[in-house]
């Protein structure tokens, strides 16, 4: 056993670390604050990998691949932690991506691969309903043929960013008989902009608009955009859900949170001392670094029997809830540190017109500002993805045997 | 022992259940706190009617000579729908000090006021780099002959916008974070070199940073002794304290039911998710949680008059306990909601953010917990 890696792996570090100084754009660094980002910005860097070859690193490398191993796409991660810079949106590359070129046809490839891999075409979600949230397969709305359409109908929920999408994928009932409410579903592919799709903001906690109801009124789409066999959606969407699983845990990411925690506690004062003096709050951070490098070494156990080939099983629910157990813990804390003045409502968030926001000018140090909102946002981690009650129920099932 | 309340909190409960409830509803709160003022003067107005803001007062002072429980009953109720009217920063902060410190020309200026609502105080205290120490204090009051002079910033000041005085402390002798060497003023907000900066809170409230800019204060703006006034701040923050506790236990209450009701009506895979037992054992901890919490509540309000060591320990204890299970209950509340809980739309999230809020207001529970330690060896 052992944990250090490789010359190679090394090397890679290296090249890496050396594209990311040369590429990254300066004014992105660190931002990794959705609130604040245009949807440029939210691009930028995703379209940058894209011309590199390098946005899709999990991808087989016929589609537009990398061919880098587990450990090598681990090390990218990092890399790109180090910095913050702002990673692909997973809708495309994470998501679709994988499915179009596992079960689409020839032409979905053609028509679609490209667009993702480059960024210019961004996608969103469309599973989950108000009425169908952990028990998906509830889901309502209706496909219907009318020759070589679709008619769709229904109401989506939780879009995430939909209000910039160009193309969705939903899931929609094609069989409404269907013994079993999992069968009878099909994957289907939306371009956002066809007649009936409208797409109406929801207000986050935190101020954001991040999520979106959609509505789907006599949606005509053609035929074509079904992807696989009509009424085999859920073999594709449980495909999709279990597929890019490496970065669930975010651990490159708390482990830059870490560092910031301990910079704003040397900068807050407690009795004339800095703050991350004091024992009681620095035990907290070192709880959550030692929870932190247990489940990196969880996650690269992971990743180690994926390179030998295993497939992801179960184990990544354990990363999902760990990973987002320990975000949150994190931006806790974080709001602790920042003391009184985690109470000022600060710079929301234009992504809506006539929404002007709040507060005009700063109040409190920078690093105080975001942590109230960061903190409420982050309670959506353990609530979407499979909430955290759904990931032990798989653990349940699937590891316990229960 | 006793327990129960008397006819007449019985009856202020009931009045204030029926305004929160009829008056204080989610859309007309939601609305209110994004109007230009943020408040409304009159539901101020309805309270001083009803003799709400004069209840702590002695009937010398001009009140109706009530105490601490009667704060504990208002502010729950107050919890329960989230009123952001500065009771508190008016009537248990400045008129604590006024009650307890004030001299006869001082009550008789403010407390008449006070009581009929038409003056609102602010109480700054806190600083960009005090933390919850009230000795921290980088605010000075510079002794000038008959007078002081003023300069300073204090943080986040809770209702300043809506306030027509302030009670400010400062540190008139000695070294930052010395005990001695504390004191406090009280002035109208209008004074000049008084510059506020208004903002939102988090939590739907609105604060100011307050700058005192050579700031001239006549000798009889001083409340209490020169210099003296640290346990006077104590002795007045552990009674903001029990009533914030109380206002929480209000805020926990609706958040619990709201929960418990949701878990009720919301069905997945075919059942009510309240069918889930994880579910059932957590709303069975909150609700845990929050019996406790108002135990904690009770012997922090029962205690104000106690020792001083007493009183203290009561109230660390109170905002530890509290505190933790106010955290509890807004986290496990937004969960069991699912996406509704993050929505700004869902009343839920709105009791999760006061609740967290909170949770620092006049010390955190480390802070309250490094308290309770330390008086430990005092008993
Ligand atoms: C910010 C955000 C972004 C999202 N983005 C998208 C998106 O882009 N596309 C998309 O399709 N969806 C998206 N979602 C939806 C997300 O997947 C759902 O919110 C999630 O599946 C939970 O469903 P629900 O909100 O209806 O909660 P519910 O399913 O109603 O759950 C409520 C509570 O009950 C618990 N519960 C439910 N069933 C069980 C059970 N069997 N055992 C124990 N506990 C249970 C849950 O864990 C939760 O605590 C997003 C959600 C959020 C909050
Ligand atoms: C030190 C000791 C002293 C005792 N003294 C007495 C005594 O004086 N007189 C007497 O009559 N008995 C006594 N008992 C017995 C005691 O009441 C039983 O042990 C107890 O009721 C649990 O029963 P069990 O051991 O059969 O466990 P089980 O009932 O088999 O339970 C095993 C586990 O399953 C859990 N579980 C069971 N049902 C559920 C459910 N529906 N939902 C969730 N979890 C569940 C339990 O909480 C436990 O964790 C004593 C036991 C001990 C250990």
């Amino acid at each position: 056993m052992n944990l250090e890696f490789t010359p190679e792996e090394q090397a890679f570090r290296e090249e890496v670390r050396r594209f990311i100084e040369e590429n990254h754009p300066k004014h992105l660094e660190g931002m990794g604050n959705r609130e604040d980002m245009s949807p440029e910005d939210m691009t930028a860097w995703h379209k940058i990998l894209g011309k590199k070859g390098w946005s899709a690193p999990a991808w087989p490398v016929e589609y537009g691949g990398t061919g880098w191993t587990p450990t090598q796409r681990y090390i990218w991660s990092e890399e790109n932690a180090r910095v913050g810079t702002f990673m692909p949106l997973p809708f495309g590359i994470a998501m679709v991506g994988p499915v179009i070129y596992t079960f689409g046809n020839e032409a979905q490839k053609q028509q679609h691969l490209p667009g993702i891999l480059s960024g210019d075409v961004w996608w969103c979600q469309g599973y989950s309903e108000p009425g169908a949230g952990s028990d998906l397969a509830s889901l309502k709305t209706t496909a219907v043929r009318d020759g070589d359409h679709y008619i769709i109908n229904g109401q989506k929920t939780w879009t995430t960013l939909a209000q910039y999408a160009d193309w969705g994928f939903f899931l929609c009932r094609t069989d409404p008989d269907a013994a079993k409410p999992q069968e009878g579903i099909s994957f289907i592919l939306i371009d956002m902009k066809t007649p009936g799709v409208e797409v109406k903001p929801i207000k986050l906690l935190d101020g954001s608009y991040e999520v979106n109801e959609t509505w789907l009124t006599d949606v005509r789409v053609p035929v074509e955009n079904l992807v696989g066999e009509e009424n085999k959606g859920w073999t594709y969407a449980k495909f999709l859900l279990a597929h890019e699983r490496s970065g669930i845990a975010g651990v490159a990411r708390s482990k830059r949170a870490v560092e910031k925690l301990r910079e704003i506690a040397a900068a807050e004062m407690l009795d004339g001392e800095p703050l991350i003096n004091d024992f009681d709050f620095a035990r907290k951070v070192s709880q959550l670094e030692i929870d932190l490098a247990a489940l990196e070494i969880t996650e690269l156990r992971t990743l180690a029997g994926e390179q030998a080939g295993k497939g992801p099983g179960p184990e990544s629910s354990i990363l999902k809830i760990k990973g987002t157990e320990i975000q949150q813990r994190l931006t806790e804390l974080t709001l602790e540190a920042v003391g009184t003045y985690g109470a000022p409502l600060y710079g929301n968030i234009a992504n809506v017109p006539g929404d002007a926001g709040s507060n005009q000018y700063p109040v409190g140090p920078d690093y105080a500002r975001h942590a109230a909102a960061t903190y409420f946002n982050m309670r959506k981690t353990s609530i979407y993805g499979g909430s955290n009650e759904i990931q032990r129920n798989i653990i349940t099932k699937m590891i316990l045997g229960l | 022992m006793d327990f129960n309340f008397t006819e007449e909190q019985e009856m202020v409960r009931d009045g204030l259940s029926r305004l929160v409830r009829e008056q204080y509803d989610w859309e007309t709160r939601r609305a209110a706190i994004a109007s230009d003022a943020g408040w409304r003067p009159e539901i101020w107005a309805q309270l001083a009617e009803l003799g709400i803001l004069g209840m702590p007062f002695s009937e010398e002072d001009g009140g109706f000579g009530g105490g601490a429980v009667d704060a504990m009953i208002v502010m729950e109720e107050f919890g329960k729908g989230l009123v952001v009217e500065p009771f508190v920063p008016t009537v248990v902060c400045a008129g604590g000090f006024l009650k307890h410190a004030g001299t006869p020309a001082q009550k008789e200026e403010h407390i008449g006021g006070i009581v009929d609502g038409s003056r609102v105080f602010a109480f700054a205290y806190a600083e960009p780099r005090g933390r919850y120490d009230y000795a921290d204090l980088e605010t000075t009051a510079k002794k000038d002959g008959d007078s002081y002079v003023l300069n300073g910033h204090k943080a986040v000041v809770i209702g300043a916008p809506w306030a027509s005085h302030l009670v400010v402390t400062a540190r008139t002798s000695g070294e930052r974070r010395d005990h001695d060497g504390v004191s406090v003023f009280v002035l109208a907000k209008d004074t000049e070199g008084v510059v506020t900066r208004d903002y939102e809170t988090v939590d739907g409230r609105r604060a100011s940073e307050v700058y005192f800019e050579n700031v001239s204060l006549p000798s009889d703006a001083l409340i209490g002794e020169e210099g003296a006034a640290l346990p006077l701040i104590e002795r007045v923050t552990d009674e903001a304290i029990a009533a914030q506790c109380a206002e929480a236990c209000g805020a926990m209450k609706v958040a619990h039911a709201m929960t418990l009701e949701y878990s009720k009506q919301r069905k997945q895979f075919g059942v009510p998710i309240g069918k889930f037992q994880v579910l059932q054992h957590r709303m069975v901890d909150m609700y845990t949680a929050y019996e406790q919490s108002v135990s904690l509540t009770y012997l922090a309000t029962l205690r104000l008059n106690a020792s001083e060591t007493e009183r203290k320990r009561a109230a660390s204890a109170a905002k530890v306990g509290v505190g933790q299970a106010a955290r509890l209950i807004g986290q496990e509340s937004v969960q069991i909601h699912g996406g509704n809980g993050v929505t700004d739309e869902y009343a839920i999230g709105h009791y999760f953010k006061r609740l967290t809020i909170f949770e620092s207001e006049f010390g955190d529970v480390d802070h309250h917990m490094k308290r309770h330690v330390s008086l430990a060896s005092q008993r």
